[in-house]
């Protein structure tokens, strides 16, 4: 549009321009300099270097306890998440009739999202009277403590989040149909079974959305807040403790700022590292298509 | 073996025997279609029993809540709506969802305007700095929120913005949200530029190609756009939990959370029928524009 000033495009942009100074990029540097002080919000923040860093990692146990149960948490939910998003899309990527029916009915469940509700469900399904231990019994099983027993309530978390698989589902299955069909045609016609056209042909196809899912469902599950503090309030003996409620009850009921400052940021650079890791490891295993390596 | 339905049966057209090539791949095409029926049931059940027992259960009466696993309540009744819609506060779950209109409204209005100028300057000019601000823009999509939520706060207390609705959505304004901005984008350059070019040959300005060529084109768009940002403004807890102090002003998530600590505990149906009150408005979001959802998640990921 040749006759404009160069810097119109500028003003169409200069409300993200603004969001990112005032939303973005302020906190995110204050956030930095905040984890080097001690902040109580009644006087003004006070410089004392690597304090918090020194209490984080030498002597606070509830710290440890926190990121052991996160990165355990991370561990447990995004591969099995991913696995079965993963499974529901190649099982649904087919001529059947109906096929719509299950898409939507799979789908719903992760439209929920999030939501209060959906949490509150939860802890009522797993209840030590819910419908899930009703079940057991009818099926002749002994009942679970699903939430009382500090070796479950985690996995039972994870449950829920598994439950709500469908975007990466509708991600990985815009991405199976578009895979050329002839690729499929030839391979059997050369004699390959079921299993061996998925592994050698499809996954290595569809690899830019696995890593594109494992990063965002990664970055999502370290930052898991509604399920724990709805469902467990992060018990029994802390085995839900998630580390974002623990920056939470830092920040919001302690009102140390500093110290929650400090986990947040303990908590970004794990969440960084690993991003990073993925995105330099990807150069072995993501193929995009137009290029020459395979 | 995903797109053997898709060869043609030419067997049928020419009338010649079947090979064994293709006896076998029909064999195989059956089977692998009676697996995936029995597979996709089993798991749709799984998958939508919680959602149907919730509904049933609202109209139940506890006792059959307890004694049942079946979903259909046996005499159903409007006891726990009736409970629930009073809540322990003073106020009736009605007020609560007033109170989240009033950080709905303002929210998805401010992106929708926000997200297409942004998205607008984005994808159709040229401007120095570009390049970095659009890396900015992808790199922020990765940015956890939990590293500016304090400082957040600590800012929005300064401004004396506590225990207001303003912290909420006053981001939105200013496209504080990248996905949906980036969402835009990847819709906007698909669409060809000929009608913008012959607008502005004609002597429209940028502003009124935006407003009378561009945005209609969109329109698709900013629905979905609308329509995420409406959901998860509904579902969104950790904003209005940080934010909202008085009883008075909570929306329907803390309510509910408010709800659980307050009822015995062995009053379930009057918070599940509010757990479904509160489900509703995001359900009927959702079948209302289903299709325009399922892309949008296909074309600009997304989270959730």
């Amino acid at each position: 549009m040749g006759g404009d000033s160069k810097y119109l495009g500028l003003w169409y942009v200069s409300p993200y321009i603004l969001g990112f100074a005032m939303f973005t990029a302020f906190p995110f540097i204050t956030s930095f300099y905040l984890s080097f002080t001690d902040y109580d919000l009644l006087s003004a923040p006070e410089w004392v270097g690597l304090e918090n860093y020194e209490k984080l990692f030498e002597r606070d146990r509830t710290f440890k306890k926190s990121l052991s149960v996160t990165l355990t948490y991370v561990a447990l939910t995004v591969p099995l998440k991913l696995t079965f998003a993963l499974f529901i899309a190649v099982v649904l990527n087919y001529r059947l009739r109906g096929i719509n029916v299950f898409r939507t009915a799979y789908y719903v469940p992760s439209i929920l999202g999030g939501s209060v509700a959906i949490a509150v469900l939860w802890r009522y399904i797993f209840a030590e009277a819910g419908l899930v231990n009703m079940i057991i019994t009818m099926l002749g099983g002994e009942p679970v403590n699903w939430f009382g027993d500090p070796g479950n309530a985690l996995f039972t978390i994870t449950l829920l989040r598994c439950w709500q698989f469908g975007s990466a589902m509708v991600i990985f299955l815009a991405a199976l149909q578009s895979v050329d069909k002839s690729l499929y045609e030839a391979a059997s016609i050369d004699g390959a079974g079921p299993w061996q056209i998925f592994r050698n042909i499809t996954l290595p196809l569809i690899t830019p959305v696995i890593f594109f899912n494992l990063i965002m469902q990664t970055v999502q599950a370290f930052q898991e807040f509604n399920g724990p503090y709805i469902i467990t309030q992060g018990g029994p003996l802390k085995s839900t403790y998630l580390l974002p409620l623990y920056i939470y009850d830092e920040a919001f009921k302690s009102f140390d700022m500093g110290y929650a400052s400090a986990i947040a940021w303990v908590l970004f650079l794990i969440i960084m590292v690993l991003t990073l890791l993925a995105f330099w490891s990807s150069k072995k295993w993501v193929y995009y298509a137009g290029d020459k390596r395979s | 073996m995903v797109t053997l339905s898709d060869l043609p049966d030419q067997s049928r057209a020419d009338r010649t025997p079947p090979t064994p090539l293709e006896l076998k791949l029909r064999r195989q095409r059956r089977v692998s279609s009676a697996i995936r029926y029995v597979l996709l049931i089993v798991v749709g059940l799984i998958m939508v029993y919680p959602l149907l027992w919730l509904v049933g259960a609202a109209f139940k009466t506890n006792s059959e809540i307890f004694n049942s696993p079946w979903f259909w309540p046996a005499r159903p009744t409007l006891e726990g709506f009736r409970e629930g819609w009073e809540t322990s506060t003073p106020y009736n779950f009605g007020h609560f969802f007033l109170n989240s209109m009033w950080i709905v409204i303002p929210k998805v209005i401010g992106t929708a305007i926000s997200c297409t100028l942004v998205a607008y300057g984005f994808a159709r000019f040229e401007f120095p700095g570009k390049k970095i601000l659009f890396a900015i823009l992808i790199a922020t999509l990765l940015l956890p929120d939990v590293v500016t939520r304090i400082p957040q706060y600590l800012l929005f207390r300064e401004l004396g913005w506590l225990d207001t609705y303003l912290p909420l959505f006053v981001p939105s304004w200013v496209a504080g949200d990248a996905f949906f901005v980036f969402m835009v984008i990847q819709f906007l350059r698909a669409i060809p530029r000929e009608m913008e070019e012959a607008a502005r040959v004609d002597g429209a300005n940028t502003a009124q190609t935006l407003i009378f060529i561009v945005v209609p084109m969109l329109m698709p768009a900013i629905i979905s756009v609308c329509l995420f940002q409406f959901m998860w403004t509904m579902n969104d807890f950790l904003g209005p939990l940080i934010y909202i102090s008085s009883v008075e002003k909570y929306p329907v998530s803390i309510a509910l959370k408010l709800s659980i600590d307050a009822t015995e505990a062995f009053n379930w149906n009057a918070i599940l029928s509010m757990t479904v009150l509160a489900l509703i408005p995001s359900l009927v979001v959702f079948f209302l524009a289903q299709k325009s959802f399922i892309e949008g998640i296909s074309t600009g990921g997304v989270k959730g």
